[in-house]
């Protein structure tokens, strides 16, 4: 590990520490927050039982869809809309304003359209997490030299064959961002709108068990989910180190 | 500039390249007329002052421009907006592809024209070693130096077998040094595939140590103000710079094109002065 790596590391333990501390010496008081080695606790014994087994499948099911369809319709859609420099021209401020907007307004409509089904989740999951894709698909294609695309021409690729092996792999670290972007908002979007009104889910667990005062239960969900987050990024992290390592010839 | 119809390898008839103004801008007259027989297997270089049209001038005769009027034909047929089977095309900036190794780069074209694996295997190690890669085949681009990803692209284009390679000045960000060895690069390339090539260049010392004939080209838009024949022997290498010949082709290279660059800066006032 790095000597950066190793400083934040400390800093987590730190804090995790603190919070421990604070918490078994009574300066937090348990009813507003229990101490991390209860929380680990209680989430070992949560997923020994089983009793989360179906949420855990639903809400992770609902966010590899999200994040799936966010990528492959935003990447498709940049594709359109930067071939397209008119159509462009008109959706550029809607793009630069989109995240100003509060999203989730529309998810009481959503539910009125489609009832209490994985379907409005879906939809408004891959609303807040397809325009950050889009976007970095057009700063991407933005960024691929021109010349790359005479290249393509001296070989006689057709456009599929051009977008494939050249506009593609060129524009690889900004399509990776939109990618890491897509999965942040794809998790918030999915646990948010379980949160607001869903009949089942990890969102729907945190808000039942915060409502029954259960803080056991509620932070053991917190638990896991921050632990899934942190994994899922890491591995995205790590990911794109090692692309852009392999870019820079080892410099980084 | 006439040569016997069989020996003409690549043929510019009348050729003119106007661009469309942008907007109330008038259009731009960037080349033309020009008219040229690049004969086969010979070495020609275009010189010219900057903006005169010399790259526009490759990429009609390459198929990535369509000409607004006159006729390209590349052994006998027409050329038009389409790059041809058999034409290869190193560019000035940087092509390679940073996320493949130079082997991979090298073997891009062939794995995309159905070559046999065996058979992209011998070429793309043939020309990995003509070109002085041997030794980093599994290196990024990123981990060479700019003449090195040069080198990369040529032998991108080369694996291809061209009979028509056309670089577009392909040393223009390398060192004076640098350019020199890949001078004798190009022309050991040019010598062992018997390939025709043809050469932009903005530097006079690198069109009169490489090639048989120099187009010196005018101010735009550009057309072909003179055309000299070095009379090299086709053995030939950097070393002919210190020949007193070179010295009197450099001469009137800049004799022929001092005029033209004045004019393109802008000073033609200065040229009867000059």
């Amino acid at each position: 590990m790095t000597r950066v790596g190793l400083i934040r590391l400390a800093v987590i333990v730190a804090m995790i520490g603190a919070l421990e501390l604070a918490c078994q010496t009574g300066l937090i008081r348990h009813q507003t927050i229990i101490a991390p080695s209860e929380m680990a606790t209680s989430l070992y014994a949560l997923l020994a039982s089983g009793a989360i087994n179906a949420d855990i499948e639903r809400t992770l099911g609902i966010i590899v869809v999200v994040i799936a369809v966010s990528i492959v319709l935003g990447f498709a859609l940049g594709l359109v809309i930067h071939a397209l420099p008119r159509l462009r021209e008109a959706l550029d401020p809607l793009f630069a304003t989109y995240y100003a907007v509060p999203i989730f307004i529309f998810y009481p409509v959503l539910i009125a359209i489609f009832g209490l089904s994985p379907i409005p989740i879906v939809l408004i999951g891959v609303a807040t997490a397809v325009v950050a894709m889009i976007i970095a698909t057009l700063n991407g294609l933005d960024r691929v030299p021109r010349v790359l695309t005479k290249v393509a021409r001296v070989h006689r690729l057709d456009a599929v064959t051009t977008a494939m092996t050249l506009q593609l792999p060129a524009a690889a670290p900004y399509l990776f961002t939109g990618v890491k972007l897509s999965v942040s908002y794809g998790f918030i979007a999915v646990i948010a709108a379980e949160f607001i009104l869903s009949p089942a889910g990890l969102g729907r667990d945190i808000a039942d068990a915060y409502s029954d005062f259960n803080n056991r239960r509620m932070y053991a969900l917190i638990l896991f989910l921050l632990i899934i987050a942190t994994v899922v990024n890491t591995v995205l992290h790590m990911l794109d180190v090692r692309w852009a390592k392999r870019r820079s010839g080892g410099r980084t | 500039m006439n040569a016997a119809p069989r020996d003409i390898h690549a043929q510019l008839s009348a050729v003119i390249r106007v661009f469309p103004g942008a907007g109330n801008q008038p259009p731009v007259d960037a080349l033309g007329p020009i008219d040229l027989d690049l004969r086969k297997g010979e070495f020609f270089a275009v010189v010219g002052p900057s903006g005169c049209g010399k790259s526009t001038f490759l990429e009609v005769l390459a198929g990535l421009q369509r000409p607004t009027a006159g006729t390209v034909t590349f052994e006998g047929k027409p050329v038009n907006g389409e790059v041809a089977e058999g034409i290869g095309v190193v560019f000035q900036e940087d092509a390679s592809f940073p996320w493949l190794t130079v082997w991979d780069n090298a073997a891009f074209g062939l794995r995309r024209s159905g070559v046999a694996e065996a058979e992209i295997r011998r070429r793309v190690d043939d020309a990995i070693a003509f070109m002085g890669l041997k030794d980093f085949a599994r290196a990024y681009p990123s981990q060479l130096s700019g003449g090195m990803r040069q080198r990369v692209c040529i032998a991108r284009t080369l694996v291809l077998q061209p009979r028509l390679i056309l670089l577009d000045e392909p040393f223009g960000a390398l060192d004076a040094q640098t350019r020199l060895l890949m001078g004798d690069e190009v022309l050991r390339l040019w010598r062992s595939t018997g390939a025709t090539v043809l050469l932009i260049t903005h530097a006079l010392d690198e069109a009169a140590m490489l090639a048989d004939r120099v187009g010196a080209m005018s101010a735009r838009p550009g057309r072909f103000i003179e055309i000299i024949d070095t009379g090299w022997p086709r053995e030939r290498d950097s070393k002919i710079v210190a020949e007193p010949a070179f010295g009197e082709i450099t001469g009137r290279l800049w004799d022929r094109l001092r005029g033209e660059s004045l004019k393109a800066l802008g000073h033609a006032g200065m040229t009867a002065a000059g």
